[in-house]
């Protein structure tokens, strides 16, 4: 990972940390010491509305948060996992067809998976809610189904949140997904052909093995940001279908409920944490880096 | 980076007239199958991945039946003839680009000085760092918004610009030194020793060599930490006390009124972009093309 077999690279004893001083400090400040802060505030009591929290080791925010917000909670990790999975479903077959078929126009084919990204995530959200109005074409040709009905719609179902998810953070699957793939010599499966095996097999035993550090980094990267979300939620769900991001979002800058919404953050932080250094320590941080 | 360089080993050369096994011919049947599946799914993917695009830019040419352009209505030039028509949005995006600039100049410098540090040195405490440097990016959004708000609040800072830059550089600085961190990885850097040795100075030997060295990759970093800080919506959300930038403005205004200029907007930072993307990658290809 510190690229042994770099030219010149050097031991150094000063200079490294002089040239990271700035941007540490600023991590530190801005980073580190907000989410002690944090979590210091998720242990204390805020006697009223407009006091101060008192920090006094309360545990019984986190146990109220999460029996306040189980619903939120348990939507939350439901909703991320089946984007990270419809993510996986979408995004492996497209990066496989890019990095076996797309020959001499490979970073044209990478590349037009990153566009869509370079309009704002707001808008793109909106215009969802646009192509899957109720009085628009996808809708109207849903309920051609026997078993949708006339009053059938797509908004404000969970379906359409979940939706949402998985298309405002596919690029976070297809790329390391991607990455991982370029690397394999696909040699390796005409090897395993001419050793008899069918390409199925060929397929199972040897690309999606060495693709697995791909596929780990992008459910990580989709998960996140799928698990914090409350966009998707406000512009395509409903009251019926909001997530901790709604809630935290709501308890700080609408109700002014620090501790429990800090108590929950921590929560969402802490599984997620987890989740990162597990990868960490067994794949490194490199693919985490797109 | 390419693996597959080099005369294949014999054993690949494919010897159709020699093949006698029967079971060929299904098995390359199923195969073409299995591509033409493949390529029938990916172009569903794309199109799939384009159809917010080409919504927002159909609804450009569309002129709203009430306040909120979101149904078809009539079509008109007229949104592209004043796109600047709607204050409140063109104010946003303005202050958009503010923080964006002011942010992403910041952060190009705190973490390129990063990426130096850990591709060029090997210390103790580097690998720590890299996790330490990656942190931001995997913790969510509004865990790192709500962090904030709390650190401001019970400080008394009164929020406005100078917190929305702050919050961008945070996550923009850890975006930098990574992207720039993985472009510089491999290089030689002996030739920064080549030029002290022919006599120039440490700041000249920057200037002639460590920074053209790592342009591409500071260049691709400024473009992506851009288009980050221009489209944040969740810890601008929770840092951003009456300053609305355009993402905050759009969300705002909602409820009442959703303007075809936003799409206009949209559409241009969209064109913008992707002229950008092309034409940095092109000007990579060639230097990679005339390096070789």
């Amino acid at each position: 990972m510190a690229g042994g077999d770099d030219r010149g690279v050097r031991q150094g004893r000063f200079a490294p940390f002089g040239l990271l001083s700035p941007g540490v400090i600023w991590l530190i400040l801005f980073f580190m010491v907000p989410v002690f802060l944090l979590v210091q505030v998720s242990l204390s009591t805020k006697p009223s509305r407009f006091a101060n929290p008192k920090f006094d080791w309360n545990f019984s925010n986190y146990a109220d948060a999460l029996s306040d917000f189980q619903p939120q909670f348990i939507r939350s990790f439901v909703f991320a996992g089946i984007a990270t999975i419809l993510a996986i479903l979408i995004g492996y077959p497209l990066a496989y067809w890019i990095a076996t078929q797309g020959g001499r126009h490979k970073n044209l084919l990478i590349g037009l998976v990153v566009v869509p990204f370079f309009t704002s995530y707001l808008i793109r959200t909106i215009a969802w809610t646009s192509i899957l109005s109720d009085n628009g074409v996808v809708v109207d040709a849903m309920r051609v189904l026997p078993w949708v009905g006339d009053d059938g719609r797509i908004l404000a179902t969970p379906w359409a949140v979940i939706g949402g998810l998985t298309y405002n953070f596919i690029s976070f699957m297809i790329l390391p997904i991607y990455v991982s793939l370029e690397k394999i010599d696909f040699r390796l499966t005409e090897a395993a052909a001419d050793l008899g095996s069918t390409s199925w097999h060929a397929f199972r035993k040897v690309v999606l093995p060495l693709s697995m550090p791909g596929v780990f980094a992008g459910s990580l990267l989709v998960f996140i940001p799928a698990a914090g979300d409350y966009i998707n939620n406000r512009y395509l769900g409903s009251a019926k279908t909001s997530m901790i991001g709604t809630v935290v979002q709501n308890q700080f800058l609408v109700q002014s409920d620090f501790p429990q919404a800090a108590a929950l953050s921590v929560v969402l932080m802490v599984i997620i944490t987890a989740l990162v250094l597990v990868y960490s320590k067994f794949l490194g941080t490199e693919g985490l880096a797109v | 980076m390419t693996m597959s360089e080099g005369a294949a080993p014999p054993i690949l050369v494919e010897t159709p007239g020699l093949d006698g096994n029967p079971s060929m011919g299904p098995m390359k049947v199923r195969k073409r199958w299995g591509r033409r599946v493949l390529t029938t799914c990916a172009v569903l993917i794309y199109l799939w991945l384009f159809a917010p695009l080409f919504n927002i830019i159909v609804f450009t040419f569309n002129k709203p039946a009430g306040r909120r352009n979101l149904s078809w209505n009539e079509f008109t030039l007229d949104n592209w003839a004043q796109p600047f028509k709607d204050s409140d949005l063109t104010n946003a995006f303005l202050r958009s680009l503010l923080v964006a600039v002011i942010a992403v100049s910041i952060a190009l410098v705190f973490g390129s000085l990063m990426a130096i540090a850990l591709a060029r040195y090997r210390f103790t405490g580097s690998k720590f760092t890299e996790v330490f440097l990656v942190l931001p990016l995997t913790t969510p959004e509004i865990v790192l918004g709500a962090s904030l708000y709390q650190l401001f609040v019970s400080n008394g800072v009164v929020m406005g610009i100078s917190t929305v830059v702050i919050a961008h550089i945070m996550f923009c600085v850890s975006f930098v030194a990574l992207t720039v961190k993985a472009r510089v990885r491999g290089f030689d850097w002996t030739l920064e020793d080549a030029s002290m040795d022919l006599g120039c100075s440490p700041w000249r030997t920057f200037r002639k060599v460590t920074f053209p060295l790592i342009l591409p990759g500071i260049l691709a970093a400024a473009l992506l930490s851009f288009a980050l800080s221009l489209d944040d919506y969740i810890i601008t959300d929770f840092t951003k006390g009456e300053y609305v930038t355009f993402p905050i403005q759009v969300n705002n205004q909602f409820r009442i009124s959703f303007p075809p200029q936003v799409n206009v907007l949209a559409t241009i930072i969209l064109v913008v972009s992707v002229l950008l993307l092309v034409v940095t990658s092109m000007r990579e290809e060639r230097s990679s093309v005339a390096g070789r």
